[in-house]
């Protein structure tokens, strides 16, 4: 095999493991998968963490072990790396449309680096509302938010700016 | 990946202070934790988690770094769980006892008012490591001084009780601030360096911070007075011991157990 090609396999088969949960979205989605480089006979690959101590981590970095050895790559070295770090900026358009699909608001705009009194406008992702409300900072998982569509009455999730 | 630092005279200042770093972020994200379970209302058990996961999270990185530092085989669970009270070199202010929703609030406020502008100041560290942390803790950061803001601005323009609560949390924390903007010999080193922040620097942007804060929530900035001391050098209110004890009970137990 080319390196070319076990390079794609091993993308591919990276492309295979999800978010745990947030399922829709895969490593490549996430912005989570960073670099992959072919040493000699090792696929080397490059993950990095969204946010610092988010559990999902370990169980991403196991699936992708697992998802490598069933395409049939044995000789791989997983690093995670926290430079740059994490930006929701990452996510890919396919990513952004599949959180949207799935009832989670994608972010809204771009990560900045505002602090106090800021509060994002977000669209709800049922009925395309802007008639919203913030009901908690934190959702379910560390990267989201919980909010309220005061038109259709649904509340969601909401993928934070980070 | 590792760090860069000038010279082996560095290095245990370097430690010392990414230890210190480590200590503040898993000390406050225990006391955090102990929330869980506990809270005001579903929302604030979330938050509070998520709070505790970053600060803990930080902290393992910070913890895994120092250890690579030292050299001596040691990880980041020894240097979380093998450690006594007098070795911790965390803020005093982090191991404050929880309180009441009041004091936990104002406690996060005047941590995170200075964490956000520290950690991208040391986002921009000539030590790569320290560096690539901070950059991920000072997004963090901003969510928690937000977080910790809108909540005492209630608190404070809320009711005569949540307002009273308010103002006795502020005066009863007030003297752990000004350990935050010391400096000693391992600073000094490190910011000649060009490697750590100078903390002084950072604080008029957490007087403003906390000024705008406390003035929205109507309640009254305490004056400024003695303020405690001893934190980095291992002298510690009787609470640590406390909050170690459990947080290190397994370890004492049974110690090197893992699973």
């Amino acid at each position: 095999m080319s390196t070319a090609e076990l390079r794609e396999r091993a993308r591919r088969a990276a492309a295979h493991v999800v978010d745990p949960e947030i399922p829709v979205l895969n490593l490549v989605d996430l912005g989570v998968l960073r670099d992959i480089r072919i040493a000699g006979d090792t696929v080397e690959i490059d993950i990095t963490p969204t946010y610092s101590g988010c559990p999902a981590m370990r169980v991403i970095e196991l699936e992708l072990e697992l998802a490598l050895r069933a395409a049939g790559i044995e000789k791989f070295r997983i690093s995670t790396v926290l430079s740059p770090a994490w930006t929701t900026d990452w996510l890919t358009a396919e990513g952004r449309r599949k959180l949207a699909d799935f009832g989670i608001a994608p972010p809204a705009g771009a990560a900045s680096r505002r602090a106090l009194f800021a509060a994002d406008q977000i669209a709800c992702p049922r009925c395309g509302s802007a008639e919203t409300e913030r009901l908690a900072e934190f959702g379910s998982t560390a990267c989201k938010a919980l909010y309220r569509c005061r038109s259709c009455g649904e509340p969601f999730d909401y993928f934070k700016c980070h | 990946m590792s760090g860069t630092c000038e010279g082996a005279a560095a290095t245990p200042a370097l430690q010392d202070y990414t230890l210190r770093l480590a200590d503040s972020a898993l000390i406050l994200g225990h006391r955090l934790s102990e929330w869980v379970g506990h809270a005001p209302l579903l929302e604030e058990e979330l938050a509070l988690g998520n709070l505790a996961l970053d600060l803990i999270g930080e902290a393992r990185s910070l913890y895994a770094y120092a250890a690579e530092i030292e050299g001596e085989g040691r990880s980041e669970d020894d240097l979380a769980y093998r450690r006594d009270a007098g070795q911790y070199r965390n803020l005093l202010l982090v191991e404050q006892p929880n309180g009441d929703f009041a004091r936990t609030t104002a406690r996060q406020l005047l941590y995170s008012a200075f964490a956000h502008p520290f950690w991208r100041a040391l986002a921009g560290s000539r030590d790569e490591m320290l560096a690539a942390i901070a950059a991920k803790a000072e997004k963090e950061a901003a969510y928690h001084l937000r977080h910790a803001g809108e909540w005492l601005i209630r608190l404070g323009d809320g009711t005569e009780e949540s307002h009273r609560r308010a103002q006795a949390a502020l005066d009863e924390l007030w003297p752990y601030t000004g350990e935050v903007f010391e400096r000693d010999a391992v600073e000094n080193r490190l910011i000649a360096d060009g490697i750590a922040p100078d903390p002084a620097a950072l604080r008029p942007e957490w007087q403003r911070s906390v000024a705008a804060v406390i003035a929205e929530a109507k309640l009254k900035q305490p004056t400024y007075g003695w303020m405690q001391s001893g934190g980095r050098s291992g002298r510690h209110s009787e609470h640590l011991g406390h909050l170690l004890a459990s947080l290190q009970f397994l370890q004492r137990a049974y110690p090197g157990a893992s699973w």
